[in-house]
């Protein structure tokens, strides 16, 4: 088990969330560096993630490391029965850092348990995607200039939506405001409710996506609603279209907001919308590269500030 | 003669008696107790009378003291359960199982895309809530209650 490996938010504390938000700024001033000169990387993509994978090995060439790695668990021998021990075992013996995405729930927890290399998850099933709530964070943080006292609103599917939940414990720390914006079927879960309770954190239920609720938000974060999670056609037939957000609606809105999505979207932003500055959902993608940079470094202990000095 | 209506097994001399289990969940004590390899004698009960209980089960075990650690693993299933240890015919001790903070490879993880379920490795939950018995899966976390929860 080696310390420095990311496998959930809840991982880390408040003040290395924002030293590793400090050192993103820094990669994005300053986003090539021969800092990984010599070190090897491992990308294990045993289900496929293109925009995830791609974004990591950016990040890895921009910083001088070199990469190894496959990118469908259907060309290695996991496909031949091979446990994900041994797998990681025998990768381990090669490189200095694991990034690995997994179908499975829990895959990357297991990984840091059976070898002293460090993980990074970079999604594990619908469990934990930790460098995707970085990069949120970021880009809240670089468009509002803090993560304090912010009024979030989170819309679409935030019963399955495991970018929503990772982030709404991230937060747990800048005393934020939630509005949750979602159908019966979807709506937020009680365990995070409750944790919010736990923790002080104000939150609001609504059903539906207002104009009162987007006028109020500095942030509006969009997810997708997916028509195989109902259990109800006809209950997604009804709902399908009322968590859409077209540039309209964002006439009264506050200067300061913008609206993100971890993408990929489909309708539920309007291309209408893609104009508009308070859309951030391609930047955000973008803020990825640098959230996954100062991980990166986080990982195999590499000290920015001496980097910078040198 | 009146028939005696009491149950008829030999007192112990040394071992351990393991009482007021419900009597649903008697076989899975006995096997997370690992009691089909021991070679001592074994009384297993079920379903016998109980004020507490409606009806209980108890094992009485012969020449065996059970790790601490091993007894608390039933405490998942039976938290009720209490064990009396027997020396020279008499109790010297008697206390109730104690629910543990990690679970150790009892529990089958209840969600089919938890790497527990996929992988030759053992299951491992936190306990969340003790008031209600809840436990998360520690990889997937998942949370389950005792009554919910599958014996592997």
């Amino acid at each position: 088990m080696n310390s420095n490996s990311l496998v959930s938010i809840s991982d880390i504390s408040k003040e290395e969330i924002l030293h590793l938000l400090e050192n993103a700024r820094y990669f994005e001033e300053n986003p090539n560096h021969k800092i990984l000169d010599g070190k090897v990387v491992a990308t294990l993509f045993f289900e496929p993630s293109t925009r995830t994978r791609l974004s990591f090995e950016t990040a890895v060439n921009r910083l001088g490391g070199r990469v190894i790695g496959f990118s469908d668990a259907s060309t290695t021998s996991s496909s031949k029965g091979e446990t994900l021990k041994d797998t990681i075992k025998m990768v381990s013996n090669y490189v200095d850092l694991i990034v690995m995405r997994h179908y499975l729930e829990g895959a990357a927890r297991y990984a840091t348990e059976v070898t002293d290399t460090p993980i990074i998850n970079a999604g594990d099933g619908a469990h934990q995607h930790p460098t995707q709530t970085m990069l949120d964070l970021y880009s809240i943080y670089k468009t509002q200039g803090t993560l304090d006292n912010l009024t979030i609103t989170m819309v679409g599917d935030l019963k399955y939506g495991r970018t929503v939940h990772s982030l709404l414990m991230a937060m747990q720390y800048f005393n934020p405001t939630f509005n949750f914006v979602a159908c019966d079927e979807l709506k937020m879960p009680a365990e995070y409710k409750e944790f919010c309770d736990q923790k002080g954190i104000k939150y609001t239920e609504h059903k539906d996506f207002s104009e009162e609720v987007i006028n109020s938000s500095d942030i509006i974060y969009m997810t997708r609603v997916q028509r195989e999670r109902f259990t109800d056609i006809m209950e997604y037939e009804k709902v399908k279209n009322l968590y859409n957000l077209h540039n309209a609606m964002l006439d009264n809105s506050k200067d300061n907001l913008r609206i993100l999505h971890p993408l990929p979207r489909v309708t539920e932003i309007d291309q209408d919308v893609d104009d508009n500055p308070k859309a951030y959902y391609f930047q955000q993608a973008q803020n990825g590269l640098y959230a996954r940079q100062a991980i990166i470094c986080r990982a195999l202990n590499i000290d920015i500030k001496e980097v910078q000095k040198s | 003669m009146t028939a005696k209506k009491e149950l008829a097994v030999a007192a112990l001399q040394n071992g351990t008696v393991i009482d007021h289990i419900p009597s649903s969940v008697l076989f899975d004590a006995v096997k997370i107790l690992g009691i089909e390899k021991l070679n001592t004698h074994v009384t297993i009960g079920n379903n016998l009378n109980s004020k507490k209980l409606g009806q209980k089960g108890i094992i009485k075990v012969a020449d065996v003291e059970f790790p601490e650690a091993t007894l608390n693993r039933i405490a998942l299933i039976a938290p009720s359960a209490v064990v009396n240890i027997i020396r020279d015919f008499e109790v010297v001790e008697k206390h109730q199982v104690q629910l543990p903070d990690t679970i150790v490879g009892i529990v089958k993880c209840g969600n089919p895309k938890c790497i527990t379920n996929n992988e030759p490795m053992k299951t491992r939950f936190e306990v969340v809530d003790r008031e209600n018995v809840t436990i998360r899966c520690h990889y997937c976390g998942h949370s389950v209650t005792n009554k919910e929860a599958q014996i592997d």
